[in-house]
């Protein structure tokens, strides 16, 4: 059998599998972050760290392939720019800098607490996008590095 | 037993762990042995009461020890040789942070004891959370909502120095593909 | 109080690696370890005898007990976040230097002065 890059089937396989279960529960650690632990840090070190899994188990030319990493570099930026873009809308409809223009539901339900989700998720797209890009970028270093040893 | 002692225990470990990972010979144990430092801070903010904390202190953890051994076992390995050690450089720096200690030490008797808080501004956030910002984690309603401000500027560094690092490698490799172009 | 030394002594020590050690990797090492004591040592600040964790729960009787102060969490919360972003620059220049170097010893770095 052709040596593939990566580690091994069975690595490969339980990957597969695992990969969409660790980031549904960045997911919900995204989307919980104002009832439970957790909130738009611990979420999109938890989607970067699933991405991580792949790139480690299949290699990163196949990460490559299968990932558009230029939507992600750009998507990182953009996410920053949107947390601004709410702070500007604050003062658009009234009150201050970054004041809450999001309808505030009950307590204890999902979608409550107003910007509080909306910022979540900002947060985490802006820390998984930005953590994984990094690492994505280490592993490609290494490989212009090793051509000339 | 009360939290105290399991706090003693836990940074006792710690401190054995963070001296074993700036003395050992070997990188590849130092890296491993850097992980016992933040499990150890891990479980001690769990002890603390701090669940988001803890979370996003074990995930960091994982991350930082995954990126460092991908980015340096590949290299040449090296352990760190004897002759390389400056022996006068680290007798004086070892006596001066000895003194520090011991001179601190009055410092922190004027502290108020552990489990008096030291910071009461908080009652503010704890009384009013609920009825204001109808969210039930109070760390994340404080982070994103009466401090959003912080937060906003934590983003931009956030974003500088991953800019800065995805700089810091892609510069040169450019250049270099290019050098290559040339000869 | 020995709380508050034992994590002071955790910050000295990573202040001892960053100007003995002589490896790159190790200075690395020792700047996360600062960053985990001061980390530390503003939660145990934060921490109140008897007192639970900061989130509101459904039906739970909160007459009588108190809970730990939040605000500290909120900002180690941050640091912990960036002190990631540091660690991975760190590693790329420590990389670069490796790659026009070939070697991670900051003496022999300054020996060849560029």
């Amino acid at each position: 059998m052709k040596q593939q890059p990566g580690l091994t089937l069975i690595a490969k396989t339980v990957t597969r599998i695992s990969v969409w279960l660790i980031v549904l529960y960045g997911f919900y650690i995204i989307f919980h972050g104002h009832l439970t632990p957790g909130g738009g840090f611990a979420g999109g070190v938890v989607i970067a760290l699933a991405f991580l899994n792949v790139m480690l188990a299949y290699g990163h030319e196949t990460v490559t392939r299968w990932l558009n990493i230029s939507f992600m570099h750009d998507l990182e930026p953009s996410a920053g720019a949107l947390f601004l873009t709410m702070g500007i809308l604050g003062i658009a409809l009234g009150g201050g800098f970054l004041a809450n223009v999001v309808h505030r539901g009950t307590l204890f339900n999902v979608f409550s607490s107003g910007n509080i989700l909306v910022l979540n998720i900002i947060i985490g797209v802006k820390v998984a996008m930005g953590l994984f890009v990094v690492v994505w970028s280490l592993a490609i270093f290494r490989f212009f590095e090793g051509g000339d040893k | 037993m009360p939290v105290e002692t399991w706090l003693i225990f836990i940074v006792g470990f710690m401190l054995i762990g963070s001296i074993a990972a700036l003395e050992m010979k070997d990188l590849l144990s130092a890296i491993i042995a850097v992980g016992i430092v933040g499990l150890g801070v891990s479980m001690a903010f769990l002890l603390l009461q701090a669940p988001d904390l803890a979370i996003v202190q074990f995930l960091f953890e994982i991350f930082s020890v995954v990126i460092i051994v991908r980015a340096f076992l590949k290299k040449d390995y090296h352990s760190e040789g004897e002759g390389q050690r400056n022996r006068l450089l680290g007798g004086i720096t070892v006596l001066t942070l000895i003194a520090v200690f011991l001179l601190s030490i009055r410092l922190f008797k004027a502290l108020p004891p552990f489990g008096k808080p030291l910071m009461t501004t908080a009652r503010y956030y704890l009384e009013n959370c609920a009825s204001q910002t109808h969210a039930a984690n109070i760390v994340s309603s404080i982070v994103l909502d009466y401090r959003g401000y912080d937060t906003l500027g934590e983003v931009t560094v956030l974003f500088t120095a991953i800019l800065g690092a995805l700089t810091i490698i892609r510069l040169k490799s450019k250049r270099k593909t290019e050098g290559e172009g040339q000869s | 109080m020995t709380l508050y030394l034992m994590c002071f002594a955790l910050l000295l020590i990573g202040i001892y690696g960053i100007i003995v050690k002589r490896d790159l990797v190790k200075i690395i090492i020792a700047s996360g370890i600062m960053g985990y004591a001061s980390n530390l040592l503003l939660i145990l600040f934060a921490y109140r005898k008897g007192g639970i964790y900061p989130i509101l729960e459904k039906g739970k009787d909160m007459t009588g007990r108190v809970m730990v102060d939040p605000l500290p969490q909120a900002l180690v919360l941050t640091s912990i976040v960036i002190e990631l972003g540091i660690t991975a620059m760190l590693i790329a220049l420590a990389i670069r230097i490796f790659e026009k170097y070939k070697t991670f010893d900051i003496t022999k770095i300054r020996r060849l002065k560029g």
